[in-house]
C-alpha cells in the first residue's frame, strides 16, 4: 500500500511542485545583495583593516620606537629602526610594514602603549604590484592623517571594552 | 547590363533573396533571444537565490550579454595538441547550425513559416536528434577523459529520452491528424493539446529538459565530477558556439512545446478580441513562459544521479508513454474522435 501511495505521489510530482513553489516565493522576496561598490556594509569599531600611524593633536607622531609591535608581530611583518632625535626624544627613523606578510591579527595595535599603530577601517587598499604593499613610515603616517577621524571614533567606541 | 538586370529580376533569384531575407528575419532575433536568455537565466536564478544577478553593465544589466560576448571573442582559441583537429573544429559548428536549421519549419504565425513542409514534425524530431552528434564529436575529438565521459553520458541520455519524446509526439500526431506543424497548431483551436494530453505534456517537457542537457538532467556537464563535460577543452569562439547552440536548443525545444501543446500562435481563448494581438506575440509569450519554466526548474532541483536518470527514462517514461499512445488511440477510435 505504502509503495503504491509513494508511486502515486511521485507520479503527481508533488515534491517537485512544492520545491517550485518555494523557489517562486523566494523569487519575489527582497534580496540580500549589497550593491558593493555603491553600497557598503556596516563595519565594527574593532574592524582590523589597513594600518595607520597616528599623531598627537599638536602634530607630533605618537610612536616612541619601543618596538613592542615589532616583537609581538607573529608574521614578522614590521621592521623598526630608531635613534634619539636632537631634541632628546626617542623616535623611529624607519617604520616599515610588509602588508603582504601581515595577517591582520591586531596584536601590534594591542601591544602599542601609546595607541600609535592602529588598524583602521579601510580595507580597500588593493594594489597591482607587491612593491606598493611594502608600507613605509611616510605612507603609514599619511594613512593616519587620512583616517584619523574614523580611527579616533572607533577607538572611543571600543575604549570601554579594552 | 541588360543581362545582369534580367538575371537579378528573374523569379529564381527573387525567390532566393526572399528566402534569405526570411532566414535572417528568424535567425537574427533568435540570436538576440539567445543572448538575453543567458542574462535572463542569471537574473532569474539570482533572484531565486536572494541575489540580484548581473545588474551593473548598462541599465538593469541589459548589456551584460554583449560584454560576455566581447570577453569570449577576445580570448585565445586553443587547439589541444592531442585533439583530432578537424572534428574538434567542426563539432561546435555542427551543434550551432543544427540548433538553427530546425527553425525552418516552426510556424510563428498564420503562414509565417520558412518551409511549410508536410513532414514538419518529423524534420524537427530528426534535427533535434542529430544534436547528439555535435556532442559526441566534441567529446571524442578532444581526446581527453572528462569530455569523453561527458559526451558518452550525453549521448546515452539524449537517445534514451528521444524514445519517449517520439512516443509523445505520436500521440500529438494522432490527436491532430497531421505531420504538418501548421495543421497541428490549427487542430488546437478551441482546446490546446496540453489539456486533454496533460500527462504527455508533462512527460514531453521533462524529456526536453533531458534532451537539452538541462538541470536536473545536466549530468553530461556535472561540474562536480566532469568539470564541464564535453566542452572542457573548448575556449573562445568555439566555446561560445557550443553555448549559443545549447541555448538556441532550449529555445527550439520551448518552441516545439509551444507548437505541439500550447497552441502555437493561437491566443489562449478563441475570442475574436484576442486575435487583435498578432500571433507572433502569443507564440513568443508562450516560448518565454516555457523558458522561464526551464530556468525555474534549474533553480529548484538538484542534479539526478546517472542511474536514476536512466531508470526514469526507460522504466517510467517509456512504459507510461507506450500505454498512453495505445490509450489515446483507443479513445480517439472508440468515440469516433479521430481527425479526418
Amino acid at each position: 500500500m505504502s509503495t503504491f501511495v509513494t508511486a502515486i505521489r511521485s507520479f503527481l510530482l508533488l515534491e517537485v511542485l512544492k520545491g517550485l513553489g518555494l523557489t517562486l516565493k523566494y523569487f519575489f522576496k527582497p534580496k540580500a545583495t549589497l550593491n558593493y561598490p555603491y553600497e557598503k556594509g556596516y563595519l565594527s569599531p574593532r574592524f582590523r583593516g589597513e594600518h595607520a600611524l597616528r599623531r598627537y593633536p599638536n602634530g607630533e607622531e605618537r610612536c616612541i620606537a619601543c618596538k613592542l609591535c615589532e616583537a609581538i608581530c607573529p608574521a614578522q611583518a614590521i621592521t623598526i629602526e630608531a635613534e634619539p632625535r636632537p631634541d632628546g626624544s626617542r623616535r623611529t627613523t624607519r617604520y616599515d610594514i610588509d602588508m603582504t606578510k601581515c595577517i591582520y591579527c591586531g596584536f601590534c595595535q594591542e601591544a602599542c602603549p601609546v595607541d600609535a599603530i592602529v588598524e583602521g577601517p579601510n580595507f580597500e587598499f588593493a594594489a597591482e604590484t607587491r612593491e606598493e604593499l611594502y608600507y613605509d613610515k611616510e605612507k603609514l603616517l599619511s594613512n593616519g592623517d587620512r583616517w584619523e577621524v574614523e580611527i579616533a571614533r572607533n577607538l572611543a567606541a571600543d575604549a570601554r571594552y579594552r | 547590363m541588360e543581362m545582369i538586370v534580367n538575371f537579378l529580376t528573374s523569379p529564381a533569384v527573387i525567390a532566393l533573396v526572399w528566402i534569405v531575407i526570411k532566414i535572417f528575419a528568424v535567425i537574427v532575433p533568435l540570436l538576440i533571444a539567445v543572448a538575453y536568455l543567458t542574462l535572463a537565466e542569471r537574473r532569474v536564478i539570482g533572484l531565486m537565490q536572494l541575489r540580484k544577478g548581473p545588474n551593473i553593465v548598462g541599465p538593469f544589466g541589459l548589456f551584460q550579454p554583449f560584454a560576455d560576448a566581447l570577453k569570449l571573442l577576445s580570448k585565445e582559441t586553443i587547439l589541444p595538441s592531442g585533439a583530432s583537429k578537424t572534428v574538434f573544429v567542426i563539432a561546435p559548428m555542427l551543434t550551432f547550425v543544427l540548433s538553427l536549421v530546425a527553425w525552418a519549419v516552426i510556424p510563428f504565425g498564420e503562414g509565417m513559416v520558412i518551409a511549410d513542409v508536410n513532414i514538419g514534425i518529423l524534420y524537427l524530431f530528426a534535427i533535434s536528434s542529430l544534436g547528439v552528434y555535435g556532442v559526441i564529436m566534441a567529446g571524442w575529438a578532444s581526446n581527453s577523459k572528462y569530455p569523453f565521459l561527458g559526451a558518452m553520458r550525453s549521448a546515452a541520455q539524449m537517445i534514451s529520452y528521444e524514445v519517449s519524446l517520439g512516443l509523445v509526439i505520436i500521440t500529438v500526431i494522432m490527436a491532430a491528424g497531421s505531420l504538418n506543424l501548421t495543421d497541428i497548431v490549427m487542430a488546437q483551436k478551441g482546446m490546446w493539446f496540453c489539456i486533454p494530453l496533460f500527462p504527455m505534456f508533462v512527460i514531453f517537457f521533462i524529456s526536453t529538459l533531458a534532451e537539452t542537457n538541462r538541470a536536473p538532467f545536466d549530468l553530461p556537464e556535472g561540474e562536480s565530477e566532469l568539470v564541464a563535460g564535453y566542452f572542457v577543452e573548448y575556449s573562445s569562439m568555439s566555446f561560445a558556439l557550443f553555448f549559443l547552440g545549447e541555448y538556441a536548443n532550449m529555445i527550439l525545444m520551448s518552441g516545439m512545446t509551444a507548437t505541439l501543446f500550447l497552441g502555437g500562435w493561437l491566443p489562449p481563448f478563441d475570442w475574436p478580441i484576442l486575435y487583435v494581438i498578432p500571433g507572433v506575440v502569443w507564440f513568443v509569450l508562450k516560448i518565454t513562459l516555457v523558458l522561464f519554466l526551464f530556468i525555474w526548474i534549474r533553480a529548484t532541483t538538484p542534479r539526478y544521479r546517472y542511474d536514476q536518470l536512466m531508470r526514469l527514462g526507460w522504466k517510467v517514461f517509456l512504459p507510461f508513454t507506450l500505454i498512453f499512445v495505445v490509450l489515446t488511440g483507443g479513445i480517439l477510435l472508440g468515440f469516433g474522435l479521430l481527425p479526418q
